[in-house]
């Protein structure tokens, strides 16, 4: 895929899973990648009673079967059945954006979508952007801009940009602060932000690394 | 967590009519909405009844006398980067593009957009306000900078929507379907003034659907736009903004239509301002005299007389984009 890199894990100017884990292991962003580090294999499907439904859900190319509550959200399934928890509830109310996962390519905010109305549709994470142990071209591009501070709201910023450089390859300055404009960053880190969402849809263009 | 309902996801318009003819039952479409006011308990569900099974409720697709067909369940994106919508019916395209964010907009249905619950903060809260069954509207008499300066009556709350007043600049119809039948109501029909009934926002019953929107072919050497103005570039609700739709003959203005947002429980017709510009080119002082009119009648509360000047501004740069464009 364009967007992750083709270059050898011995490349200094790369950035690798286990190597960011060592060095920003506090930040909510090291979390984010933990998640893929649990084992995908879809847990046992829960005994259905009276208010559960049962469905399978297609998170990162995997199918899950799962019985949920029709109240559940697509946030607290990801969250407590399957151990995703790159997303984050943030405000729970469609506002802070750190929730932000793709459902069919576009972002949606996974706090605000029933896990029911999410069958059939392909789900993607921010477990979902790394490749094995490296990180794609955007995440590492978030990592040189320092483009996060305290990280809790990176995994959605990420899953932002993504859907953002989806439909838009080479985003203007201002379709970046217009794409971005559902999440919030409590740091501000806005700029640098910005800047890594720049930085990685010139390196995507140029199918290069950083 | 939400509270507890059950879910079923019906494959035909006419199962779905028949669930929502259950007790307790409320329509699905994006669910922005709906999960907000489920989640701060502003109403309750024994059932929910997803929408999206409906195929046929979905896109855009050109009718044969140049107007349009919106399915209740297009989203604000699609309907933001729509082609034909941008070209010919560009103040939807804008209202559509402003409102909420990406996320939101990708999820949120153009139905849904005009369905959807009052955002005042009392009706929101833990308020009995007048519109949840109570006695009051707290805004009359408490925080009320973001609230109506005309049509206000027991409840002074304003109309949420960007596409609602897009649509009705350019002379949309509602398409509802129910129990009872299928019916087309003008946009113009489509919402209830507190004076009429404090208890509801539109005219559809908690039984009914809408299905679709239809737009009109504009009129020939129409243009439309809608302007929004927020409290920041993004991701807000609206202070106040303009919907307008002009259509020309040379430069003598034939037909026009202004519709305000963010300042009345309904998207606010301006017919004053329309008279002023119908007859006349789009000169400044038309404009000006134009905007100055859009806003006759206005009663403002104790906190936000501002939003007279801010919607007349709407106006004013809603109009002048157009006659830059002519």
């Amino acid at each position: 895929m364009s967007d992750r890199s083709h270059r050898g894990p011995g490349d200094d100017q790369r950035v690798s899973r286990r190597g960011f884990l060592t060095t920003a292991a506090t930040s909510a962003a090291a979390a984010a990648v933990v998640g893929a580090a649990v084992p995908a294999a879809a847990e046992p499907m829960r005994k259905a009673d009276s208010e559960t439904t049962h469905i399978v859900l297609n998170v990162n190319g995997r199918n899950y079967r799962l019985a949920v509550e029709p109240r559940e959200t697509l946030i607290a399934v990801l969250r407590e059945r399957m151990g995703l928890i790159g997303a984050k509830p943030g405000c729970e109310r469609g506002e802070c954006g750190a929730c932000t996962v793709l459902i069919d390519g576009t972002t949606r905010y996974s706090c605000m979508t029933l896990a029911v109305e999410a069958q059939g549709r392909a789900i993607t994470t921010i477990e979902g952007l790394a490749q094995g142990e490296e990180l794609s071209t955007l995440q590492q591009a978030f990592i040189h801009e320092d483009g996060f501070q305290c990280g809790f709201c990176t995994p959605g910023q990420v899953m932002a940009a993504e859907g953002l450089l989806r439909k838009n390859a080479s985003p203007s300055m201002d379709d970046i602060r217009l794409g971005m404009s559902g999440n919030l960053c409590r740091c501000g880190a806005y700029g640098h932000i910005f800047k890594a969402v720049q930085k990685a849809a010139a390196t995507r263009k140029s199918g290069g690394g950083l | 967590m939400l509270p507890t309902f059950t879910y079923v996801k019906p494959a035909s318009i006419g199962e779905a009519l028949r669930e929502l003819a259950t007790p307790g039952a409320r329509a699905h479409a994006g669910g922005t909405d709906l999960l907000g006011c489920l989640r701060d308990r502003v109403f309750t569900a024994q059932k929910i009844v997803s929408l999206n099974g409906l195929s046929e409720l979905h896109g855009v697709s050109d009718l044969q006398n140049g107007g349009l067909r919106i399915g209740a369940l297009t989203t604000l994106a699609e309907l933001a980067a729509h082609p034909v919508v941008l070209q010919r019916f560009t103040a939807l395209a804008k209202g559509a593009g402003a409102a909420a964010s990406p996320q939101l907009r990708n999820q949120g249905t153009v139905g849904g957009n005009l369905c959807q619950r009052p955002r005042c903060w009392y009706y929101r809260g833990d308020f009995p306000c007048a519109r949840k069954g109570g006695d009051t509207c707290f805004a009359k008499e408490g925080e009320n900078q973001l609230h109506a300066i005309l049509g206000g009556d027991v409840c002074v709350m304003v109309h949420p929507s960007d596409t609602a007043p897009t649509l009705m600049a350019l002379d949309a119809s509602v398409r509802i379907v129910g129990p009872r039948g299928a019916r087309t109501v003008p946009l113009d029909a489509f919402f209830v003034l507190p004076s009429k009934d404090y208890t509801r926002e539109t005219v559809v019953e908690p039984d009914e659907i809408v299905t679709e929107i239809i737009l009109p072919s504009p009129p020939a050497g129409a243009a439309s736009t809608y302007r929004k103005l927020r409290a920041r570039g993004a991701w807000d609700f609206a202070l106040s903004g303009a919907a307008v739709m002009i259509a020309r003959k040379g430069k003598t203005i034939q037909q026009a239509r202004v519709v305000l947002s963010g300042v009345a429980p309904v998207p606010w017709r301006a017919p004053a301002a329309e008279k002023e510009l119908v007859g006349h080119e789009l000169s400044e002082g038309v404009i000006a005299r134009a905007a100055e009119k859009a806003t006759v009648g206005a009663t403002p509360l104790s906190d936000n007389a501002y939003k007279v000047s801010l919607a007349r501004g709407a106006a004013m740069e809603a109009l002048s984009e157009l006659r830059g464009a002519g």
